[in-house]
């Protein structure tokens, strides 16, 4: 791998022990991965954040560093709800050692807001072609198949080296010839919102990490296509997708359908929400905002929830900074007795594991949630969630 | 004897091999108090990677693996090298933060030239593997 002058004197320790570490990573996961340089990049967002996640390890690593971040650098959701983590019943044991994480993360320039959509987000609004160094799976699917931006699915610790340097290696979906779809899939039906997260779930398992082209009926928006690569990026590994005449790559440039075809069926998409388990009747907890809502999804469930008293616990999971601009919607969400929920989510908060049956609108927290948190998972659209939480 | 190999995290360590051609999640296979291998279905349970120069095919399981082989660096009880057959980014990355040396790719195949117990010294920076005693 090619290195500049400086960035050899980096390598050589000539710029402390910290930066020494954090290019050695970059330039090991180059050679691995077979990059030919390292190229600067606009932000970073930085897995490993949770305390459930990296446990004792990995708050002792990033204690131990010094220095700097280079770049804009954000974090991934926490394990808890920084401010209010009382009101989700967190231990005050793990809410001391969650405290700590942040506060070393924030010791190093990085921003401790909280989110898997950081494109919400001022600093972090990537634009088509910007190489970027993200970690959370969704915000990767995201930035790389709805902004056209670049990035890799970093690890934690690749993604903090890359915001101390600036930089990231030159491989995956940073270049042309990783972007092209392998493999086209055809959707028959009409879908419509959670929908789309339905599709992603039954599509992840079957594309596992590829480049899926699809072809579809509607036009999604982009919270839909949100939800699409969010959920694909859990039950498979895919970081970047294509819509045909939608996505930006797919409208730029000539993008020839791959041979092999996947076709899916609205019965395929009707099985996800017609489950016979985990019963109904067990439903404790609804969950919406995986990934964190946007300003509109925050609109439509303040317009869905006004007036009335919500008779489960409900959980509406944001980033902070989304909340405190449109605090007006968080108010009135609020009056109804759901809980919103900043900088954490069902997936990484240990609160999730006192439920009995949650229900989501999110292919990726179905995904997620049975297997890594324990709790038996019901799939629904927003209006049946909300309902739900109603007891209508 | 000496080996060319690549380097993934640079340093010098000496140590016995411990071998084994099972992959390792550090996550879930290895206890990062004692350095013991915990998981009864590998191939190294019950046996201590303390001070060995580790020699497994490559790394699995969760990238929280990384912060585990910094754990047992911080305790102590990390090897003092590894050898894979080929890395991958959880095992390097947790080699290179805790300051463990770490080669892939030796011109000759590890498992016909190293045996369990021989001493052997691990030059990552100067990229080989030395055989110092038999």
């Amino acid at each position: 791998m090619y290195l500049t002058k400086e960035e050899q004197a980096m390598l050589d320790g000539e710029e402390g022990e910290t930066l020494q570490k954090a290019i050695e990573i970059l330039v090991a996961l180059g050679d691995i991965y077979g990059a030919d340089r390292l190229i600067p990049v606009k932000s970073a967002q930085i897995a490993g954040v949770s305390y459930k996640t990296i446990g004792d390890a990995g708050l002792e690593w990033i204690s131990d560093l010094h220095g700097k971040v280079r770049i804009p650098s954000i974090l991934n959701p926490a394990g808890m709800d920084l401010q209010d983590w009382k009101k989700m019943r967190i231990d005050p044991e793990f809410a001391h050692k969650q405290h700590l994480i942040i506060e070393a993360y924030e010791k190093l320039g990085i921003s401790a807001k909280c989110t898997c959509t950081p494109y919400y987000l001022e600093g972090f609004d990537a634009t088509y072609g910007d190489h970027l160094a993200w970690s959370e799976s969704s915000a990767v699917s995201y930035a790389n198949s709805v902004i056209g931006a670049r990035t890799n699915r970093e690890g934690g610790p690749s993604a903090l080296s890359a915001a101390l340097v600036g930089k990231t290696a030159n491989y995956g979906y940073h270049l042309d010839e990783m972007r092209k779809p392998t493999v086209l899939v055809t959707v028959e039906c009409e879908l419509e919102g959670s929908d789309y997260g339905a599709l992603g779930y039954i599509a992840g398992k079957m594309v596992d990490s590829g480049v899926p082209l699809f072809i579809l009926k509607g036009k999604p928006d982009n919270e839909e296509l949100k939800a699409l690569g969010a959920a694909m990026a859990a039950s498979g590994a895919v970081a970047l997708y294509h819509v045909e005449g939608i996505t930006p790559e797919a409208r730029k440039n000539k993008i020839t359908r791959p041979e092999e075809n996947m076709i899916i069926e609205e019965s395929q998409i009707r099985e996800i929400y017609d489950r016979a388990e985990p019963d109904i009747k067990d439903l404790e907890i609804i969950t919406i905002g995986c990934p964190h809502c946007s300003p509109a999804e925050l609109s439509l469930i303040a317009g869905l929830l006004e007036g009335k008293t919500v008779n489960k616990e409900v959980w509406i999971c944001t980033s902070r900074e989304v909340a405190n601009e449109h605090f007006e919607l968080v108010r009135s969400i609020e009056k109804s007795g759901a809980k919103v929920v900043c900088d954490t989510c069902m997936v990484v908060s240990p609160a999730t594991e006192r439920y009995k049956t949650m229900m989501v609108n999110s292919g990726k927290a179905l995904a997620y949630v049975p297997g890594m948190c324990g709790v038996p998972t019901l799939f629904g659209d927003i209006y049946k969630c909300i309902k739900e939480a109603l007891n209508e | 004897m000496k080996v060319k190999c690549r380097t993934i995290s640079r340093g010098c360590a000496e140590g016995q091999v411990l071998i084994t051609r099972d992959n390792i999640s550090f996550l879930g296979n290895v206890d990062p108090k004692t350095g013991k291998v915990v998981d009864a279905n590998h191939e190294l349970f019950g046996r201590s990677i303390k001070d060995k120069v580790l020699v497994f095919p490559h790394g699995k399981g969760s990238t929280v693996g990384s912060y585990v082989i910094y754990q047992l660096f911080k305790n102590g009880v990390a090897p003092a090298a590894m050898i894979n057959l080929e890395s991958e980014p959880i095992v390097a990355v947790g080699a290179i933060i805790s300051a463990i040396p770490l080669v892939d790719r030796l011109e000759k195949d590890p498992y016909s030239i190293l045996m369990d117990g021989m001493c052997i010294k691990v030059n990552s920076s100067e990229g080989y593997v030395e055989v110092t005693e038999g």
